[in-house]
């Protein structure tokens, strides 16, 4: 029955870190990782059910916060870069290597 | 799911000194909301420096009480044991030391909204303003310093994560000089950051699905029961495992590290590389340890490679490093493989763990303290547009100043393991405790133990051999004529460097006090 959620699930993580992989903008980059902590709920929820213990869903609803936590910080640390820069992208912030 | 909510029991004076610091950072963020900006610092300062001592003297009553819950405090939610309450210690002193880095002016920027070079910018450095949001950041970030390595379970554990990390992503990007650089970091660290953690957080999913809960205990206990093969766990452990070497910058997830080292303000820099490095070690004992002890022989082989990888990765970088602090991260990166190598130093006996245990413990304490060290001398060795990073303007700083050079070489001979600093006695500890574990097997383990632990060895000559190429450069070389100026440093300065010199002269003359406390610390092992 859960198997196909848990399939899903793992489609949506792996879509979100092949994203965050090869896109190059830093805001469709977040985009991406904000999509595979989605995929964990899923998978979080999907088990819920599975062992009919309510931990799993208690636990989406703290990701939630942590991830709605995240999005404030992230967007600040971009949105200061793009001021700087007048760019997004992930590849022209490259000043510090080797 | 039979629909009676009953009052969870919280053992308010057991997390006295995570509340305490919690509670200093939530009054902080008031500070910001409600006090003139003219007064803020003068809030700021003491508010942090006592909560942070405050939380340590709890830390302090607890153990010397010594009567120590035998189950995890908070409905098994945090596991207040030895290891963590050691950890604690440490962390708590760290970020003490850091604070008072923190505290000296000129690390911050003025405003950091304002674009760099911008008129906006120009006009609030002259208004003298400096954020004093660092200080309330500072505390959340400490507080989930304190909480990763003590979480009993995953769910705990990565929130703790996040709370630790966000203020750090942060923090990262504030430097006032090379802004640029600054907000780099802080971007890498922060995209990197989050996918780890989205890593970590999938493999407790997968985890939750094998054993029907996060909780470590009753992980251990679900892997007791079935088969040891479940798809599901080998899946999470590789994702937990990816997420939480991240955070310890184990190789191959080391690449964020020198980047991030050398653009975050050097302040921010010292308390990363101490404090994190310390939380992070202790959650991955915890969960391989607690949770996953079981499975060790599932993942010993992996973490073989990975502490293998990692010192050879570090050690071998550093040596084409020209930026100083990006050599200290590759030292850093290095430091991080040897501790793997006492992570993996279990026996198949629990009781004998403890000595393992106890080296890392110990290691914990002397590498972290040296660190915190050595970056307060990086912040006073100056150029006009900021702190002089690059190796050729060190030479001959010995000439110029032979004292500071004479503390920053003593630094880096005790990361180099030299007899009579703390770092020979860190390193022994640990590759004793992991040539022990192999020999006690008696099987192809011990060989593979062995090997890693001459690897450990050649790895230290390796990275040995940069940090004398350092002292050379400052000891017996011309300093160039326009050479960098020494700042005057400030009381908290001094401070720090004193802290760190006499910890490390210290514990390297007479290891034999921090030898016990860490074997006290860890005898009791984790609390299951």
């Amino acid at each position: 029955m859960t198997a196909h959620y848990l399939v899903l699930s793992g489609l949506l993580f792996a879509i979100g870190a092949l994203g965050v992989l090869i896109r190059r903008n830093a805001i469709v980059v977040f985009m991406c990782v904000e999509l595979m902590l989605n995929a964990c709920n899923l998978a979080f929820v999907t088990f819920a059910r599975q062992h009919g213990n309510l931990e799993g869903q208690i636990i989406a609803f703290f990701v939630m916060v942590v991830a709605a936590a995240e999005v404030v910080v992230g967007l600040a640390i971009i949105v200061t870069i793009f001021r700087t820069r007048r760019s997004a992208s992930v590849d022209d912030a490259n000043l510090l290597k080797y | 799911m039979n629909g009676v909510i009953e009052a969870p029991t919280i053992e308010y004076g057991a997390l006295a000194p995570l509340l305490l610091v919690f509670g200093a950072a939530v009054l902080g963020v008031l500070v910001e909301a409600f006090a003139p900006r003219y007064l803020r610092r003068a809030i700021h300062m003491p508010l942090t420096l006592l909560s942070l001592l405050g939380a340590f003297a709890l830390v302090i009553v607890t153990v010397v009480k010594g009567d120590l819950a035998e189950t995890a405090a908070a409905m098994g939610a945090v596991a207040i044991d030895g290891p963590a309450l050691f950890i604690w210690g440490v962390v708590l002193i760290l970020s003490a030391v850091c604070v008072l880095m923190i505290n000296d002016e000129g690390h911050f920027v003025a405003s950091a909204a304002a674009v760099p070079g911008s008129s906006e910018e120009e006009e609030a450095e002259a208004a003298g303003s400096e954020h004093t949001e660092i200080y309330p950041l500072v505390l959340f970030a400490v507080g989930g310093m304190m909480l990763f390595p003590a979480s009993n379970d995953l769910l705990t554990m990565f929130v703790a994560l996040e709370v630790m990390s966000l203020p750090l992503y942060l923090l990262c990007g504030l430097a006032r000089r090379r802004r640029l650089l600054s907000q780099e970091a802080s971007m890498k660290y922060f995209l990197l950051g989050a996918f780890s953690s989205a890593f970590f957080l999938y493999g407790a999913a997968m985890i939750y699905g094998f054993a029907g809960t996060v909780s470590l205990t009753g992980i251990s206990k679900a892997l007791g029961t079935s088969g040891l093969l479940d798809p599901l766990l080998m899946i999470g452990l590789a994702l937990l495992g990816v997420g939480l070497l991240f955070k310890i910058g184990a190789a191959p997830f080391q690449a964020w590290k020198p980047d991030v080292y050398q653009g975050a303000p050097t302040p921010i820099t010292a308390l990363m590389a101490s404090g994190t490095l310390v939380a992070a070690v202790g959650a991955v004992l915890r969960v391989f340890w607690v949770g996953l002890g079981n499975l060790d022989w599932n993942w010993r082989p992996v973490m073989w490679a990975v502490a293998a990888l990692t010192m050879i990765i570090g050690s071998v970088l550093a040596i084409t490093q020209t930026d100083i602090k990006r050599m200290l991260a590759y030292s850093s990166i290095a430091h991080a493989g040897f501790l793997l190598i006492g992570v993996m130093a279990t026996y198949d006996k629990a009781g004998q763990n403890s000595g393992s245990l106890s080296a890392i413990l110990f290691y914990l304490l002397v590498y972290s303290l040296t660190t915190v060290g050595a970056f307060a001398v990086v912040t006073l060795v100056r150029d006009p547009g900021g702190e002089a990073w690059h190796l050729s303007r060190w030479a001959g700083l010995g000439k110029r100043s032979p004292v500071l050079a004479g503390v920053f070489a003593f630094f880096l001979l005790a990361f180099a393991g030299i007899p009579l600093t703390s770092g020979f006695f860190g390193k022994y500890a640990v590759f004793t405790a992991a040539l022990g574990s192999g020999m006690e097997s008696g099987d192809s383990l011990g060989g593979w133990m062995t090997g890693l632990v001459v690897l450990g060895v050649v790895a230290s000559a390796v990275a040995a051999f940069f940090y004398v190429r350092v002292i050379v450069l400052m000891f017996f070389s011309e300093p160039a004529a326009d050479g960098p100026t020494i700042a005057v440093p400030s009381m908290g300065t001094v401070a720090v460097i004193t802290v760190a010199l006499l910890v490390t002269v210290g514990v390297g003359l007479f290891p034999q006090p921090v030898l016990d406390l860490a074997n006290q610390a860890a005898s009791g092992l984790f609390i299951r």
